[in-house]
């Protein structure tokens, strides 16, 4: 576990940086989080993180990678619909990576 | 750490601190797993003392999970000894087998070098042997009348401490139960029995692993692994019935949830309404369901097939589990249940499932056990109820991955060597180009994808980088001596892991699969033949 400080406001992480309180999340957090991993957020890392956000605020946990990818594809172009287009977008891949910035919690489970 | 008010201050103030130490001792420091160089040939290293004895999995702090499942929440408890003895005295006199194996070993060695985590971390405490030892040390000393009256010196024993815990959590938590090691011991001694007894012990004292209990939690009081709740299942089961009819063009193709009265209840690891590139066989099921005719249903109840009850070998939390499967399948009055891909699903379905419930004498009685999809598949493909055309996957030369859980499980198909030959006859009867890797890494002496039983978390990655060695060395001599580009999997566990380690190793994690991911490439709808 540890805090970061975040305009003002000292926000904790647990052991793998991922949010303990969601209600912290702000888009000043998410920029930190990627900048921490070298990773400067485009226009494209936020459609997959507003998107999750979104998904997550109706279900309760993150979209199926095909979710994803689908509407990627329809935001984003053909060319951009893949599983590949978001690995290289998040190395450490979009479901762990991505819901980590989005303020999500952890993915459990064989995944 | 809160204080558990119910002890005497006394007994407070010690445990405290041995509780306080226990915690420093443990806490988690994250190690990373460097990869080495792929040559296609696994080698024994020399042993390396302690070389992973930093790599320690996390543990679940979390109150309400730790209350549900019945385990002590602030921590190692004050009177921790006490409860440890009576775990252990607990489980050697309900599991006579675990007592058998503490007695009988003979330290021949056969063990040493068969275990993929020695192989990768070259520590010695990771020999099977040395890991068990850890456990028969306290059980000459506290079990037997010799060290009773003599005390540990005497048997070559250990004092319960704060130190030996901490070197039971460790090693204890790099061992994935594979059982290989057992495949060579002359006494046939299940060391995967000894590490669940282990960890069953470390839950009672306090000492609960995040990563398999958080999961324990979830599968039993949201339903599965994942946590996913019955709206999200719908929503991905829903959005994979569109894409199959929109992709195959066949308006009645359906992935059909919850549905009473269908033949087949199918179960299958949540992470296949999820992640990739386990989600890929979920389209595979459907269309051979749909294909063959017979009617099926998902379950938002059953919603996971996986069953991490058995890693810590834990009865109550098998079984609480298992019964949603059970309960799903009587409610939706099916006729046979069918598990998908997931490696210790298919064993506690075919191994533990009839005697946990009472049998399942109530399905068809052709049916009178849950099947593996494997089997249903292959019997479908030899009736030639499934239009097949290889060349869909000319672009692949096969191998196959046995998982652990399923090689040395117990049986596929109610036939000899089931579980080895049927995955192979549906690899064969979908796919040209199948190529095995070498027969000392698979089949009963598989070894495992380096993550399984509760070490796919990535506070273990170090262990899952070295833990992969021996299978990532037999992967690249075929892929490099047989061209094989393409391994086939039928386990959740070991999707996830080797689509990891594959590009960690520089291998596409493209050449990950599911063996119904291959079924469902090759398969041509709408031509209905056969049956």
């Amino acid at each position: 576990m540890r805090s970061i400080s975040c305009e003002g406001k000292s926000i904790e992480l647990d052991e793998d940086g991922y949010l303990t309180n969601l209600n912290d999340w702000s888009e000043a957090l998410a920029k930190m989080l990627a900048s921490e991993d070298s990773l400067e957020l485009t226009e494209a890392h936020w459609e997959v993180i507003n998107f999750l956000r979104s998904y997550y605020q109706q279900y309760q946990i993150a979209p199926m990678i095909k979710i994803l990818v689908k509407e990627i594809k329809k935001t984003m172009g053909a060319d951009k619909g893949n599983t590949k287009y978001l690995y290289q977008l998040f190395p450490d891949g979009p479901a762990k990576q991505a819901c980590r910035y989005a303020g999500l919690p952890k993915p459990t489970g064989c995944v | 750490m809160a204080v558990d008010k119910s002890t005497d201050d006394s007994a407070q103030g010690d445990s405290n601190d041995a509780n306080t130490r226990v915690q420093e001792l443990l806490k988690f420091v994250k190690v990373k797993g460097k990869p080495v160089e792929l040559t296609g040939e696994i080698k024994i290293p020399k042993i390396k003392p302690n070389s992973f004895i930093n790599v320690k999995p996390q543990l679940l702090t979390a109150l309400e999970p730790l209350e549900r499942l019945g385990y002590p929440v602030n921590g190692l408890v004050p009177n921790w000894k006490e409860v440890f003895l009576k775990k252990m005295d607990e489980i050697l006199k309900k599991y006579r087998s675990v007592k058998l194996f503490l007695d009988i070993c003979v330290r021949c060695g056969a063990c040493t070098n068969k275990c993929h985590y020695f192989i990768g971390t070259a520590d010695p405490n990771n020999m099977p042997v040395a890991r068990a030892e850890l456990m028969r040390k306290v059980y000459r000393r506290y079990f037997t009348w010799q060290g009773k009256l003599f005390g540990s010196k005497y048997v070559n024993g250990s004092d319960l401490s704060e130190e030996l815990l901490v070197m039971w959590y460790t090693y204890f938590y790099q061992c994935s139960e594979c059982r290989r090691c057992s495949v060579f011991c002359p006494y046939g001694i299940d060391t995967a029995e000894i590490t669940m007894a282990a960890r069953e012990i470390l839950n009672s004292v306090g000492l609960v692993q995040k990563y398999a209990h958080e999961i324990i939690d979830k599968a039993q009081n949201i339903g599965n692994n994942l946590g996913m709740q019955k709206n999200a299942i719908i929503n991905a089961l829903e959005f994979v019935q569109d894409e199959l009819q929109e992709t195959t063009e066949i308006p009645d193709i359906r992935v059909p949830i919850d549905e009473e009265g269908a033949d087949v209840l199918f179960v299958t690891p949540s992470a296949d309404f999820f992640a990739s590139p386990h989600i890929e066989s979920l389209y595979g099921y459907a269309k051979v369901f749909h294909q063959a005719g017979i009617s099926w249903t998902m379950s938002t109840h059953a919603s996971e097939g996986g069953n991490f009850g058995l890693f810590i070998h834990n009865y109550g939390h098998m079984k609480k589990i298992n019964k949603r499967i059970w309960e799903a399948a009587r409610e939706l009055k099916v006729k046979r249940v069918i598990g998908g891909e997931c490696g210790h699903m298919w064993r506690v379905l075919s191994s533990y499932s009839n005697t946990m419930f009472g049998p399942f004498d109530w399905l068809d009685s052709r049916y009178p056990r849950p099947q593996h999809i494997c089997e249903f598949t292959l019997d479908l493909l030899k009736r030639g109820a499934l239009k097949i055309d290889k060349t869909a996957n000319d672009e692949f030369v096969v191998t196959m991955h046995d998982s652990c859980q399923v090689a040395r499980g117990l049986e596929m198909g109610g036939t000899k060597y089931g579980q080895f030959e049927i995955p192979r006859g549906v690899i064969r009867g979908v796919c040209n180009r199948y190529e095995d890797m070498p027969e000392n890494t698979i089949k009963e002496r598989t070894f495992c994808c380096g993550a399984g039983q509760g070490l796919l978390g990535d506070d273990m990655i170090a262990t899952r980088v070295k833990g992969a060695i021996p299978r990532m060395q037999a992967y690249s001599y075929v892929k490099r001596e047989k061209g094989v580009n393409f391994l086939a999997l039928i386990c959740a566990i070991c999707k996830a892991q080797l689509s990891k380690m594959f590009p960690t190793y520089g291998i596409p994690m493209e050449e990950v699969g599911g063996i119904h991911q291959l079924v469902g490439r090759a398969i041509v709808l709408g031509a209905k033949e056969g049956i």
